[in-house]
């Protein structure tokens, strides 16, 4: 981690995206950011907005409709040397561009024995909570974890969004870039200025706790915060870990956690089955069985296609802080 | 081939190519035809696990090939294009090397035969997915145009059922709207593994979409490596004077099987196969270079001994070099150490 300036400004996580890739078009004139809408209208969530005025059409580009091309094109320019940073509108889009990530981008530096690689970054909002209905609220995740080769990540708090997409723009391999969108102006939080990274692959512990661990990413590592922080007034101490990496992913961190509660608990807003918190209960199984004393419990969205626009079909689906405190309390008292 | 006359050294349209020039394209046409042969028989011998056909693509890869300024330009070619990645500077031996799946393979013994890998070269890597590259082309195209390079541009090629592919839509649809410096070159054979072009597109002209996308779209025929040249330089040239993308359809033929794993009896007569050989373009090239007093008799025979010696050579090199090791597995998978757990 490069030390970051001592100064700091307080930012939301959609500053800290275009404060991020504004000082990467800046930097590194190999930069290029595509994607649809992201140049005149300076994309959907203005993150990138003026950014044509300043950097130009050329490097700014308004793409087609066209995800399978958004990042197969993306490939190709950064096999030939640039650094294109793709966005892909809303995560809910990106199954075209599926035989380019996984097919292609995640095997570029593989099936050429490293001759080709693909230092790539593919951006996507995901994620419910915001009446997004079943085409703008999926979570995308548990479709690319299983693809060697990729990166991904999926930071919650702006200083975590800048640190790993700078690590991201930087890094050598494909990184898919997973920005929760209910989070994108709900959450503030101080950011350091100038160029500093978090490595890919690193876990933050964001509440100390000694009676359970609680591992999640994205929107909801904050309402798993807010549970565990009123569960304090009741004597119980929880540990939140916050992945912010999804592959690779922090081994290290949670198992000490675990070592130390002996309890887990997974929530994450995707579905359950074959979800994140599979691999990762499957790891602490492996890992450290006989040190659990209660059985591992995950807390995920059910088994349907998807949200629902209705509200009573939204908050169905998505869990609640409330609901994450009930499954902390039952487990710390297990 | 148009001409058919008899008169030695009668005039001929030779696009500006020099006797050298032509011979060169021959000699690779030759070296294809001999490798993929090979490629057959280690399979037949069981010494080799695949390979793949390009016998009838010859003259059309040769001919694009010499458009190809050797380190300037950027090819994206896709797995049936060997003749393709010899014109532009690959050896038998490399080829060896990769029918073998050898550990000095391109692809170090990954990769399925043909699919290499050389920045040397100009040779993008491919996987056998179809027309995925034809969007990496077009993001190259983009790079070079970006980067104001002047004269260079990028080939891109595919098969004539590649075109019903959506990302292949979405590869001309872009390099249009940016004008890019870069060729899309159909090596249309009519078949796609056992599907005919008649049940690929509702009419049996690729080089007709152009003009939905706003480029120019050219015909050629795919026999006539002469022919194939001028169609590609002309588009290549254009493409580097910035002058923006070109769909070229060189129209031939696949005299074999798709693959050694596919059996072209049951899905087409050997009447029809049989016919089309009169088309053949590797002796009709070679008698038309004779007839027109480019090569002597004698000197054809001695290059094609010199050709199969260089595959024997090659052959016997590549086959004794090492498998790749199990540990090799496991590299490149990221740059640096690599578990998905850290
Ligand atoms: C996306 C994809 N779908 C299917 C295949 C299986 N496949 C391999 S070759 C082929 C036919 C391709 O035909 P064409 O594009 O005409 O090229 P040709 O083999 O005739 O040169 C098919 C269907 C594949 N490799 N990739
Ligand atoms: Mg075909």
């Amino acid at each position: 981690m490069a030390v970051a300036a001592s100064t700091s400004k307080i930012l939301n996580n959609v500053e800290a995206v275009r404060e991020t890739l504004y000082e990467a078009m800046k930097s590194d004139d190999r930069t290029v950011i595509l994607g649809e809408d992201v140049g005149n209208r300076g994309n959907v969530f203005l993150i990138t907005k003026d950014f044509v005025k300043e950097f130009g059409e050329e490097r700014v580009i308004d793409t087609p409709i066209a995800e399978a091309s958004i990042v197969g094109i993306a490939v190709g320019m950064a096999m030939e040397g640039l650094r294109p940073i793709a966005e892909i509108q809303f995560a809910d889009f990106i199954y075209p561009a599926f035989n380019q990530i996984v097919g292609e981008a995640a095997k570029t530096r593989y099936r050429s024995n490293g001759e080709y690689t693909c230092p790539l970054v593919i951006r996507t909002p995901y994620g419910g909570g915001v009446r997004g209905a079943l085409s703008h609220s999926v979570s995308i995740e548990a479709l690319f974890y299983h693809v060697p080769g990729l990166k991904i990540v999926a930071p919650a708090f702006p200083a975590d969004v800048k640190g790993l997409l700078n690590a991201a723009i930087d890094d050598p391999d494909p990184v898919l870039f997973l920005e929760h969108k209910k989070t994108y102006r709900l959450i503030k939080g101080e950011v350091p200025d100038g160029h500093y990274t978090i490595p890919i692959g690193k876990a933050d512990v964001k509440k100390q706790g000694n009676q359970l661990t609680v591992v999640s990413y994205g929107l909801y590592v904050h309402w798993a915060l807010e549970a565990a922080n009123a569960l304090e007034q009741e004597g119980l101490s929880v540990e939140v870990i916050d992945l912010r990496s999804i592959r690779p992913m922090d081994r290290g961190a949670i198992l000490e956690s675990v070592r130390k509660t002996r309890k887990l608990l997974i929530v994450h807003e995707d579905n359950k089955f074959g979800g994140i918190g599979a691999e990762i209960s499957a790891m602490v199984a492996e890992e450290a069985l006989f040190e659990l004393d209660a059985p591992i419990r995950r807390l995920c969205a059910p088994d349907v296609p998807a949200m629902g626009y209705a509200l009573p079909l939204e908050e169905e689906y998505m869990s609640s802080p409330a609901e994450m405190a009930d499954a902390m309390r039952e487990m710390v008292r297990f | 081939m148009a001409a058919k006359t008899k008169t030695a050294k009668a005039a001929f349209e030779r696009h500006g190519l020099t006797d050298e020039q032509l011979i060169a394209i021959w000699r690779t046409m030759l070296v294809h035809r001999r490798l993929e042969a090979r490629g057959f028989e280690l399979n037949r011998q069981g010494k080799i696990p695949f390979a793949s056909a390009g016998e009838g693509h010859e003259a059309v890869q040769a001919g694009a090939a010499m458009a190809f300024e050797r380190g300037k330009d950027i090819l994206v070619p896709y797995y049936r294009d060997l003749g393709l990645d010899l014109g532009i500077g690959l050896t038998p031996y490399e080829v060896l090397l990769s029918l073998f799946g050898r550990a000095a393979d391109h692809s170090g013994g990954r990769q399925f035969p043909h699919h290499y890998a050389s920045k040397q070269l100009g040779l993008y890597t491919i996987s056998s997915i179809i027309a995925a590259q034809t969007s990496h082309a077009v993001g190259a195209a983009y790079a070079v145009k970006l980067r104001k390079e002047q004269g260079r541009a990028v080939l891109t090629t595919f098969g004539d059922g590649a075109t019903s592919e959506g990302e292949w839509h979405e590869a001309l649809n872009f390099a249009s709207v940016h004008k890019l410096p870069i060729v899309f070159l159909c090596e249309n054979n009519e078949w796609a593994i056992s599907t005919p072009l008649s049940g690929q597109m509702g009419q049996p002209n690729v080089y007709k979409r152009a003009e939905g996308y706003g480029m120019p779209g050219v015909l050629v025929d795919g026999f006539d490596p002469i022919a194939v040249y001028g169609a590609v330089k002309q588009a290549m040239d254009r493409a580097r004077r910035g002058g923006g993308p070109t769909l070229v359809e060189g129209k031939c033929y696949r005299f074999l099987s798709h693959t050694t794993d596919d059996d072209d009896r049951t899905y087409r007569s050997r009447d029809e196969v049989n016919a089309r050989r009169k088309d053949d373009p590797v002796p009709n090239f070679e008698r038309f270079l004779i007839e027109h007093g480019v090569l002597t008799a004698e000197a054809a025979e001695q290059m094609k001994s010199s050709v199969l010696a260089e595959a024997n050579e090659a052959t016997d090199r590549a086959e004794a070099m090492p498998y790749p090791q199990p540990s090799d597995l496991y590299s490149q998978v990221y740059a640096g150490p690599w578990e998905p757990w850290q």
